[in-house]
């Protein structure tokens, strides 16, 4: 009876303090792509505001079709401008501040020897791209067409970081993903340049006054450093 | 009169979120959002995958029941908690442990990863549990002496089972089989995490409608609207079950 009374008493002490954590937290939507660039960005935004970042990663259109819906959040960055464009009616003005490129990667030492976008449509490379929908998607197909390549994707994500990790784990021979995508696997890909890939570029908008000091961080020089450690390129 | 309440405010949780679905479905614009090709072919796929699950999950499943309901052996819980492990794992874990065992680098590397075929194998492994457990308890209501009484007469294990056993418990047998093929209809992260997403080989109606609903809200309501709709024609066709009338 003591021990069921203090285990009620420690669950409820449990809830109590999930419920009343004192540190002023903002919520930010961010692009899949931005994942590891902003979760260093949300450690030194806290450390220099004292307030602590809370993100949701998924696919661009993911995000607008949640903040569409309600979803609370004080800021949103997207990685094309066309997807943030449709609810810029409840954000404030939008800002660059990154930029970025697509590249193929495939498995290390790349055994399937893929040099060019061409590879990609040869018969027995599995190739997985990002659905159109997802901003990496769009960009994807826009290269190879640029590059007069049709590929027969056998799985269509949606977002870019499944590509990646599909690539990673060998399910595919090669995938579309961003250059910062593949900087952050490592050695665990091979990057193959895709001189056709357009630039893509990462818009980001507040909803309110604390999510805009956090778009103001990205776009600061501190802000921009980080973004340059992950491989982005700057907003022009 | 409290206890009333309570029940009430459940009701109203059940039944208020399928009423707000039905009420938002653009009914006028139903037709033309559900014969797209991309609707179709997502519903084509579906019921392909989800027939050709509940046929992997019969002719595996069946026999699993009759081991588990009239074959003594150690370890049989065991067993038997494994089977229901689908039941209350999360889809998406399964869909990574199918990855792991049956994709390109899998423990059995099938390949199965993105294609047809593993999106009814990932269905499968969350249906086969709902035919087992309907299967096996109505084994256990039936008297084994029946089984016997044939053996007696000189019947062999596999005659018996489809001559005196099966038909005997063919009701449970429809009814786990309804509510198979309904899980496996409505299968999402299992197939996803394992069989991708592409528009006539892995993207099922539930895939479909997780996607459409990111660029075209309406026409995820009117798929989600149809897949509420098969729901109740296997709720109605298993009525004998529900009305527990003794």
């Amino acid at each position: 009876m003591i021990r069921r009374t203090a285990i009620a008493l420690a669950l409820a002490a449990a809830v109590v303090g999930c419920g009343g954590s004192k540190t002023p937290t903002i919520t930010v939507f961010a692009a899949a792509s931005l994942t590891d660039a902003f979760n260093a960005e949300a450690t030194a935004y806290e450390q220099q505001s004292g307030v602590h970042v809370r993100f949701s990663f998924a696919g661009s259109q993911d995000l607008v079709a949640q903040l569409d819906q309600g979803a609370p959040a004080d800021a949103i960055a997207t990685a094309d401008l066309a997807t943030l464009d449709k609810v810029t009616a409840k954000l404030g003005t939008s800002a660059v501040f990154a930029r970025n490129r697509l590249v193929i990667v495939t498995a290390p030492g790349n055994p399937k020897h893929i040099d060019t976008a061409a590879d990609l449509s040869r018969h027995g490379v599995v190739v997985v791209l990002a659905a159109p929908t997802v901003p990496a998607g769009k960009y994807a197909a826009a290269a190879l067409q640029a590059a007069h390549v049709t590929v027969h994707p056998k799985s269509l994500e949606d977002n870019v970081r499944g590509v990646l990790t599909k690539v990673e784990l060998g399910e595919a021979d090669a995938g579309v993903v961003y250059v910062t995508d593949a900087k952050s696997a490592g050695s665990k890909v091979a990057t193959v340049e895709l001189p056709t890939s357009p630039i893509a570029t990462y818009p980001a908008a507040a909803r309110d006054k604390d999510g805009q000091r956090f778009v103001d961080f990205l776009t600061s020089p501190a802000g921009q450093a980080i973004l340059a450690r992950f491989g982005f390129l700057p907003p022009r | 009169m409290s206890l009333t309440t309570a029940a009430v405010v459940g009701v109203a949780f059940l039944l208020l979120p399928l009423a707000s679905l039905v009420d938002r479905t653009p009914w006028h614009a139903l037709p033309r959002l559900l014969t797209t090709s991309d609707s179709l072919t997502a519903l084509r796929l579906s019921l392909e995958c989800s027939l050709g699950a509940l046929a992997l999950s019969l002719v595996v499943g069946v026999p699993l029941a009759w081991l588990l309901a009239r074959v003594d052996f150690r370890g049989k819980s065991i067993l038997r908690a494994a089977v229901t492990l689908p039941l209350v794992l999360p889809p998406v874990v399964g869909g990574v442990s199918l990855l792991l065992a049956f994709g390109r680098n899998g423990v059995v590397p099938l390949s199965l990863s993105y294609t047809t075929r593993g999106a009814i194998l990932a269905e499968a492994f969350v249906a086969l549990p709902f035919l087992v457990l309907a299967v096996e308890g109505a084994l256990l209501a039936v008297d084994e002496r029946y089984d016997d009484v044939a053996a007696t007469l000189g019947s062999t294990t596999i005659r018996t089972f489809f001559r005196v056993t099966m038909p005997m418990v063919l009701p449970a047998l429809a009814a786990g089989s309804a509510l198979a093929w309904a899980r496996a209809l409505g299968e999402f992260g299992a197939t996803i995490t394992f069989a991708g997403n592409l528009p006539g080989t892995t993207q099922t109606l539930p895939l479909d409608v997780y996607l459409t609903l990111q660029n075209d809200p309406d026409a995820a309501i009117a798929l989600s609207t149809l897949l509420l709709a098969l729901s109740l024609v296997v709720l109605v066709a298993m009525r004998s079950r529900w009305r527990l009338t003794r």
